[in-house]
């Protein structure tokens, strides 16, 4: 099938950028990176740069690629991660619009791909239990009910991949950064250092130029890993606690 | 060149403990005063950047993504082994580790093997004490399941992401370390040599992927954790950016490359599409403990599955291994899929695949029990298959996975370079000819965690490591050639990209150096490759620079040493007349098709010496002795 595509082109971080328009001869059982593949194998041969974006496991757990498409991070398919976008969702003639995960923390280095180093400054600031590799007690010592061993792992799922912060109006990390103190919060290995972890983590957030959450739930419906917006509520609960 | 292994005396299960107790320590104090630099931040090298960081050591971390969480470990889905026996089936650290060589095949050190699987039970420990959300029993316990090739439930599991969990409980550990300033990240930089200064590793030269800056930095030991070399085969499970450039710049300045023809291919993953596909996809072994592996008994049964009568069907697996059936190792089941598909009883649109059927499971557990077990990786499928696997059968057919060869390393971890060290699935050591299921991460933890805090240190306070400096000769020479190499392949000027040439390099490795290998396929591929590989310096074309982000670039110098790991694989597979583990010859089988081991001339490990652009690589031999595990042919009948 014969596509439309309106692709962001930005040289560097001080370049403006703008859309360019390509045609792409695609085929329905292709991933959305595998057409982009494609259209750089054309580009490529023909003498252009090819369309830089960042990809690796390509089966969604990674959280390297990302793109808003048509206006959504990751693109139609819920639950999913760019890599995950089939092309068998597309008709014959549309026009497809890619562009990078824009915010103030995620500044553009080329194209596609954006510096989501500010992340992991996020999880330096608390992100951690603090156990040095050791002798830790036998694993067992420490039973966790397995609803809240569930509990947590649905906010464990985070890939950080980075687009909740695309898909909100005000650019938050809240998404991201309650996760991993939700996930701490609710068991009980962390929870010596909850108080410090939550003030940190949501210190550093803010530090990054991430916006403050507004409760749009946009970054919920865009989740690759649907984590809920319940994290970011323990979030508060969490800052709450650790500061009063 | 010469191999010592520095195997330890004494009984096999006293080795760690009579080694720990002799091995010279580094001061408290004086740890601060060397650095490490660790490549690669996945299981193996996150680890080991957190645990030398907790002992005081200046770490530097280098790694090709934007965060170390991106590393391939993260994809692993199944589980992690250890002999724990919570389920009280009767499992000892024993009896892994028999299991271990068993299933390797009898191609690992003994000695490498009974260490993993005495700190394997410290690993959960430790990794419950980070937070790792590990899967529970009502009673709040740790659970466990089974996995291919072993008959105890030994494995633990985080949902089908254990390899995530576990990464990111690595991972977090490294950050407190960075917190405290005792690692330092170097994030989207590309090791492309290693500097040896008097014989001993002194550093490393990286690409800055953003700007294209070529640094040198400079430590006391270098620390290689940069996993396999699967990607050599073009469509693979591993991510797209998995690259064997620092091994095989390690082979190149002198690190003795160990068994690479030993390459494993999984039994379950979804079959290819077409020629635009990228990679391939794994779904996790642990689908056998419930799905029931078949294809037609006639050839060319075009029938929707569920339209085959029973009798009409054949559980291969189940018929022929039936003490272990699906849960066969993984080589075994590999080769027994390509079998049917190769008889004619393939199915699907190209005939290269299998059915994994969930029918009876979900009649004898019901949809919810299957949904609780394996929900996301259905879900995986039928995002990707369209197809919906609580109805129809998955389609499933092996597919390059993982290296159980890798650079050689001593009992310490070391290489035949004094101070570089290899851990995780870069190095050769512990799976011989075949890994088993869930023994992947326990390897990279048990190197990152429990071994190389012991075995550096023993190595720094021994050794005389005078200061230099990245303004050394060393350094600039390194330097030099690595603008040499991006010069040329950036003024080739030709017709073909990158990937036409790695897309015809995997053809010709999965067709000859595959899952079975003939004298007539290897010296096929050999010729094929040198042909592809003059061509490939001929008629290369790349855009851009060098000094921005250029990942055609970085791609093509990956190619570049994919060209010449690949004939070494093919060379490798062709001197080693005996099928065993992921390794077949078909001139070497038993009478039923099983692989026919020759221990009385193969039972050795393989180290190849880089000789020198165009000259043949020197083999030497580390003969394998198997003191506590009787040499015997492997049966899962």
């Amino acid at each position: 099938m014969k596509l439309n595509l309106r692709i962001w082109r930005q040289k560097g971080p001080n370049d403006r950028g703008s859309f360019k328009n390509y045609t792409v001869e695609a085929n329905e059982h292709m991933s959305f990176l595998e057409m982009l593949d494609f259209l750089n194998e054309d580009l490529i041969v023909k003498g252009e740069e090819p369309v830089e974006f960042d990809s690796d496991c390509r089966e969604g757990i990674c959280g390297s690629c990302g793109m808003v498409i048509d206006g959504v991070a990751h693109g139609p398919w819920q639950g999913a991660a760019t890599c995950q976008v089939h092309m068998r969702h597309y008709r014959e003639g549309e026009t497809i619009t890619i562009e990078p995960f824009r915010a103030k923390g995620f500044p553009v280095i080329k194209d596609l791909v954006v510096d989501r180093s500010a992340f992991d400054r996020i999880m330096i600031a608390g992100g951690y239990i603090s156990v040095n590799t050791g002798a830790p007690p036998d694993g067992n010592t420490i039973p966790i009910p397995q609803d809240k061993a569930e509990r947590a792992m649905d906010f464990a799922a985070c890939i950080g991949c980075g687009a909740c912060v695309a898909a909100c109006p005000n650019s938050s990390a809240s998404l991201f950064t309650g996760a991993k103190i939700a996930q701490f919060a609710l068991l009980p290995q962390g929870e010596t250092e909850r108080k410090r972890r939550a003030r940190r983590m949501i210190d550093q957030m803010e530090k990054e130029g991430f916006g403050d959450c507004s409760n749009y739930a946009e970054c919920e419906a865009v989740c690759p890993k649907e984590i809920s917006i319940e994290a970011i509520a323990r979030m508060r609960r969490e800052y709450l606690k650790a500061v009063f | 060149m010469k191999l010592d292994s520095k195997i330890p005396a004494g009984p096999v299960n006293e080795k760690w403990d009579l080694h720990k107790n002799c091995i010279k320590l580094v001061s408290p104090a004086n740890k601060r005063k060397y650095t490490i630099i660790i490549v690669g931040t996945g299981l193996a090298g996150a680890s080991a950047a957190a645990s030398l960081g907790e002992l005081g050591y200046n770490v530097k971390a280098y790694f090709i993504h934007d965060t170390s969480r991106r590393a391939h470990s993260i994809a692993a889905q199944g589980g992690i082994n250890a002999a724990k026996n919570y389920p009280n089936d009767g499992d000892t650290i024993w009896r892994l580790f028999v299991d271990t060589v068993k299933g390797g095949d009898f191609r690992a050190r003994e000695a490498n093997v009974y260490r993993l699987a005495q700190v394997s039970g410290a690993i959960i420990d430790q990794c419950v004490a980070q937070g790792v959300p590990f899967a529970r029993e009502y009673g709040g316990l740790l659970a466990n399941r089974s996995f291919g090739g072993a008959q105890v439930s030994r494995t633990f599991y985080a949902r089908g992401q254990t390899g995530q969990q576990l990464l990111l409980g690595a991972y977090s550990a490294m950050m407190r370390q960075v917190d405290a300033g005792r690692v330092k990240l170097f994030p989207r930089r590309e090791m492309l040599d290693l500097v040896v200064v008097n014989g001993k590793a002194r550093g490393i030269i990286t690409r800055n992927l953003i700007n294209g800056d070529i640094e040198g930095h400079e430590a006391h030991a270098v620390l290689l954790c940069t996993g396999g070399y699967g990607n050599v085969y073009y469509l693979s499970t591993n991510a797209k950016n998995s690259n064997a450039t620092a091994v095989w710049r390690c082979y190149k300045r002198g690190a003795a490359f160990s068994n690479p023809c030993f390459t494993q291919i999984h039994p379950t993953c979804i079959p290819q599409s077409g020629d635009y596909q990228s990679k391939l996809t794994l779904m996790s072994e642990s689908l056998r403990n419930d799905g029931r592996v078949w294809a037609p008994k006639n050839k060319g049964d075009k029938r929707p599955p569920n339209e085959i009568p029973e009798d009409e069907r054949d559980y291969y697996l189940e018929r022929k291994y039936p003490s272990y059936g699906n849960l066969a190792p993984r080589d075994i089941s590999s080769r027994s899929a390509k079998e049917v598909c190769d008889e004619g009883r393939g199915v699907g649109d190209t005939g290269f695949a299998v059915y994994l059927d969930f029918r009876d499971a979900i009649d004898r557990l019901g949809k919810e029990v299957i949904r609780q077990r394996y929900g996301n990786l259905f879900d995986m499928y039928q995002r990707i298959t369209d197809e919906n696997p609580y109805e129809v059968p998955m389609r499933i057919y092996p597919a390059v996975h993982y290296t159980m060869g890798g650079l050689w390393v001593d009992y310490n971890l070391m290489s035949t370079i004094p101070g570089l060290y290899v851990l995780g699935e870069a190095n050769f050591s512990d799976h011989g000819a075949n890994r088993l299921g869930a023994s992947a991460l326990m390897q990279g933890l048990a190197d990152g965690y429990f071994v190389i805090p012991y075995t550096l240190g023993d190595y720094l306070a021994s050794t005389e490591l005078p200061k230099v400096a990245t303004e050394d000769d060393a350094f600039n020479e390194a330097t030099d050639n690595i603008s040499q190499m991006t010069e040329k392949l950036l003024g080739i000027n030709g017709d073909k990209t990158v990937l036409q040439f790695h897309r015809e390099l995997g053809k010709i490795m999965w067709d000859n150096v595959g899952m079975a290998r003939t004298k007539r396929s290897l010296e096929l591929a050999i010729k094929q490759i040198k042909i592809l590989r003059e061509e490939f310096w001929q008629n290369l074309k790349l855009i851009g620079s060098d000094q921005e982000l250029n990942k055609d670039l970085e791609y093509a110098g990956r190619l570049a040493d994919y060209f010449e790991l690949g004939e070494l694989m093919a060379q490798d597979a062709l001197l080693r007349k005996e099928s065993c583990g992921g390794h077949f010859r078909k001139e070497y089988q038993t009478g039923d098709g099983e692989a026919l081991r020759n221990d009385k001339e193969f039972a050795y490990v393989a180290a190849w010496e880089y000789k020198g652009e165009g000259k043949k690589p020197k083999l030497h031999k580390e003969s394998l002795k198997f003191e506590a595990v009787k040499l015997a042919q492997r049966s899962y009948k």
